[in-house]
C-alpha cells in the first residue's frame, strides 16, 4: 500500500500539529521489547517510527546508538528480523507510519529489489538509508517510488544549494534535516542558522515536501524550539537510552516512555 | 570480445571503478569530500606543489628508494629473480609516509590547523605524526585497543611526535572501528580538520589520492628496472590489506605487459575462516564509504577478520582492487599466518632484512612463486621493515625482551 507518510503530515498540518518522529535501535534488548515500545510510543503520540536497522559499523551515530546498536547485534537482529517485528506491529497498529533506518549494506546483501518488494508486502512506509546519498541510491529510489514508498534522505548544514534541490527532488515523505555537523546524540546548535536552513529545503522543494529536523533533540524545551519552523522533529538518542535503563521492567518502561513521549507530544 | 580501456584513467568523476567505489557516506560529509576534491584538483596537480613535494620526498623521506636485488635468496629458490623494493628504507620505515606527506602538505594548503588519521599496524599514524611535527599541525590519531596493546612501540613513537593517540574500544576494537571513529571525528570537526586515511579505501576521493601519492613507488621502481635491467619484471608482487603500497606499485604497471598478484593475509586460512582477505573469500559489499569486496556474514554484517599483522587485519580492500579482481588484471591470492612467519625469518636471515609482518606475506608468495618459475624476474614491494613486530615475533618464540 502507498506510504502513509503524506497523509500523516497533511491531517497533522490541518489541526496545526507537528508530526512527532522517533527513532529506536530494532532488537535492544530484543524484538518483544521493540515491539511493546513501538506500540506504547504510537499510543502516546508519535506518528512515525523510524526503526533502525542494526549494522556492525554505524559512522553516522554517537556513542549511545552503537551501543544500542552492539546490544541488538548480540542476539543477531537481522534486517529479515526487523522486517518481522514490522509484520508483527501492524497486526495492531494500521495508523502509525514506520520507516527504516540503517546503512547501506544489509540491504545490499539482502539485495535492492527484493528489499523493496519486503518494504511493499510488510507496510512499511519508507525508507532512510544514512550512507546513500542520491547519488548512490538511484536503483533503490527506482523501487520504491514504484511501490509508492517513501525515500527520505538527509540534508545537513553543509549541503549546499544546489544540492539541496536535488536531494528535495528525489526526496518522498520528508526531508531529514540534521541539525549539526556531527553524529547523532550530539549538542544542538545555532537555531537561527537551522530555522535559515530549513526555510530554504522548503524554497527548493517544488512539491511541498515536509521538512523534519533531527540530531541533539532531547526535551520538550528543545522539540518546542525546532518544531516552531519545521514540520516535525526526530527524537532517537534520548528514547534509546530510555528504553535501555528500563528495559528489565517492561511495564516501568512503558509507562516512562509513554510519559517522556506526551511530554514532547503535547508541546509540538 | 575484449575491451581496450586504460586502467589508469579511473576512478570516473564520480569516484567509481565501473561497479566499484562511489561515495557511500552520510550527507554531513558530501561537501568536505568534494572540497577536498577540489583543493586536491587545484593543488596536488600544481607544478609547484609537485615540485615542493617531490623536494620534501627526496630529502625527508630519502628517496628514490632503491631496487634490491636479492641474490643470494634467489639462487637458493631456483632460476629466477627476485628483486626488492625498498619502502623500508623511508624515513619512519614504510611506505605510509609518501602518503602521509603529501596529504599533510595539502591540509596545509588547504589552510586546515588539525589532521586525524587511523592507524592499524601503527606505521600510517607513525607517518601522520611526522609529516604534522614537521608541518607544525595538531595531529590525533585513532587507534583500536587490541592494536594499541600489539603495536606499544609505535604508540609511544607518535606521542614522542606530539600525536595523541586515541583509544578506540568499539566493535572488534581494530582498525576498521579506528577508521569509524576518525569518520565521526571528522563529521564533527570538518571546518579545521583534514582528515588523512592510511589506505586506498573510504570514500571517494580518498582512494585515488592515496593512489596518486603512493604511485612514486610504481613509477620510481619502473624507470629504474628499465634503467639497471633494460625491461619490466615479469612479476610484481605486494601485500594487500587496504592495498596502499600494493596499488601504489601497481598502478603505473596496469597498462604493461607484467603479471600482477596481491597477496592478502589468509590468517589460519581460508578455509577456517579466520582470515583478512577479502578478495580472496569474500563478496561485493559497501564498507566506509565504498563498494568493495568485503567480508560479511548472510545478514551483511561485517566479520571480525584475523592476521598476526595488525595492518592487514582490515575486512575490506581498496575499491580500485575490486574492480582489477574483476577484470582479472591482477590475481589476487592469500598466505597463512604462518607461511608469512616463515618468509619474516627467512629475509631476516638470509638476505639481512628485517621485513614487516605485512610484508612478509607478498615474500612468502615470491618465494613460491620463484620456486615455480623458471628466469623469471620478480619484483616485490618490501613495503615496510619489521621493527615494530619484533615484540610479537619474541612472543611467539616465547622469548622475553
Amino acid at each position: 500500500m502507498t506510504s502513509r507518510i503524506p497523509n500523516i503530515f497533511n491531517k497533522n498540518k490541518s489541526k496545526n500539529k507537528k508530526t512527532f518522529i522517533s527513532y529506536l535501535v530494532c532488537g535492544d534488548p530484543s524484538k518483544d521489547i521493540t515491539l511493546s515500545a513501538m506500540h506504547t510510543m504510537s499510543k502516546s503520540g508519535v506518528d512515525i517510527i523510524e526503526l533502525g536497522i542494526p549494522f556492525t559499523d554505524p559512522i553516522a551515530d554517537g556513542p549511545t546508538i552503537q551501543k544500542s546498536i552492539d546490544r541488538s547485534l548480540k542476539n543477531n537482529t537481522s534486517l529479515r528480523d526487523v522486517i518481522s517485528v514490522v509484520k508483527e506491529f501492524r497486526k495492531d497498529n494500521n495508523d502509525t507510519a514506520v520507516v527504516l533506518m540503517g546503512y547501506m549494506n544489509p540491504v545490499h546483501k539482502m539485495g535492492v529489489a527484493k528489499f523493496a518488494k519486503q518494504i511493499n508486502d510488510t507496510g512499511i512506509d519508507g525508507v532512510l538509508i544514512v550512507d546513500s546519498p542520491p547519488e548512490e541510491s538511484v536503483i533503490l529510489n527506482k523501487y520504491l517510488t514504484k511501490y509508492k514508498k517513501s525515500h527520505i534522505y538527509l540534508a545537513s548544514p553543509t549541503t549546499t544549494d544546489q544540492r539541496m534541490k536535488n536531494i528535495s527532488k528525489m526526496s518522498s515523505g520528508y526531508v531529514y534535516y540534521v541539525t549539526i555537523k556531527g553524529i547523532t546524540g550530539s549538542q544542538l546548535s545555532n537555531v537561527s542558522s537551522i530555522r535559515k536552513n530549513v526555510n530554504k529545503i522548503k524554497k527548493y522543494s517544488n512539491n511541498n515536501l515536509p521538512v523534519a529536523v533531527g540530531f541533539g533533540i532531547k526535551d520538550s524545551s528543545s522539540a518546542q524550539k525546532m518544531a516552531a519552523f519545521s514540520d516535525g522533529i526526530i527524537i532517537g538518542s534520548s528514547i534509546v537510552e530510555l528504553i535501555h535503563k528500563y528495559s528489565n521492567n517492561e511495564k516501568k518502561m512503558n509507562s516512562k516512555l509513554s510519559t517522556y513521549i506526551s511530554s514532547i507530544s503535547n508541546v509540538i | 570480445m575484449k575491451r581496450k580501456i586504460n586502467l589508469k584513467n579511473y576512478p570516473s568523476k564520480s569516484g567509481h571503478f565501473e561497479a566499484f567505489g562511489g561515495v557511500y557516506v552520510s550527507e554531513t560529509l558530501i561537501h568536505p569530500l568534494r572540497e577536498l576534491f577540489s583543493a586536491y584538483k587545484k593543488y596536488a596537480t600544481s607544478a609547484s606543489f609537485k615540485k615542493t613535494l617531490d623536494s620534501q620526498l627526496k630529502d625527508y623521506v630519502g628517496r628514490p628508494t632503491p631496487i634490491y636485488y636479492a641474490e643470494s635468496l634467489s639462487k637458493q629458490l631456483g632460476s629466477s629473480h627476485i628483486y626488492l623494493k625498498r619502502e623500508d628504507l623511508n624515513h619512519t620505515g614504510a611506505h605510509k609516509i609518501n602518503n602521509a606527506l603529501g596529504q599533510a602538505l595539502l591540509a596545509k594548503k588547504m589552510g586546515k590547523t588539525r589532521i586525524i588519521a587511523e592507524t592499524g599496524a601503527g606505521q600510517h599514524g607513525v607517518a601522520t605524526a611526522t609529516a604534522c611535527a614537521r608541518l607544525n599541525l595538531k595531529c590525533v590519531v585513532y587507534m583500536g585497543e587490541e592494536d594499541i596493546n600489539r603495536q606499544s612501540v609505535n604508540v609511544y613513537r607518535m606521542k614522542l611526535l606530539g600525536a595523541e593517540v586515541v583509544s578506540v574500544n568499539s566493535g572488534t576494537k581494530t582498525l576498521k572501528d579506528a577508521l569509524n571513529e576518525a569518520l565521526r571525528d571528522w563529521v564533527t570537526n570538518v571546518d579545521d580538520t583534514h582528515y588523512i586515511i592510511g589506505s586506498v579505501a573510504g570514500p571517494h576521493p580518498y582512494p585515488m589520492i592515496v593512489r596518486d601519492f603512493q604511485s612514486v613507488i610504481g613509477y620510481e621502481a619502473r624507470n629504474q628496472f628499465k634503467k639497471e635491467y633494460k625491461c619490466l619484471p615479469d612479476y610484481l608482487v605486494a601485500c594487500v590489506g587496504g592495498g596502499s603500497n600494493a596499488i601504489g606499485l601497481f598502478h603505473p604497471f596496469l597498462n604493461d605487459k607484467v603479471k600482477i598478484v596481491g597477496v592478502e593475509a589468509g590468517g589460519s586460512g581460508i578455509k577456517s575462516g579466520k582470515h583478512a582477505a577479502p578478495l580472496s573469500a569474500g563478496s561485493p559489499g559497501v564498507l566506509h564509504g565504498n563498494r568493495t569486496y568485503i567480508m560479511e556474514d548472510e545478514n551483511g554484517q561485517i566479520k571480525n577478520t584475523h592476521s598476526i599483522s595488525a595492518g592487514l587485519d582490515y575486512p575490506g580492500v581498496g575499491p580500485e582492487h575490486s574492480w582489477l579482481k574483476d577484470l582479472k588484471r591482477v590475481e589476487y591470492t592469500a598466505v597463512t599466518d604462518d607461511e608469512a612467519l616463515d618468509a619474516f625469518f627467512t629475509l631476516t636471515q638470509k638476505e639481512g632484512i628485517i621485513p614487516a609482518l605485512e610484508t612478509a606475506h607478498a615474500l612468502a608468495y615470491a618465494f613460491q612463486l620463484a620456486k615455480k618459475l623458471k628466469n623469471k624476474k620478480i619484483l616485490l614491494n618490501l613495503s615496510g621493515r619489521g621493527d615494530k613486530d619484533i615484540d610479537t615475533i619474541a612472543k611467539l618464540k616465547n622469548i622475553k625482551l
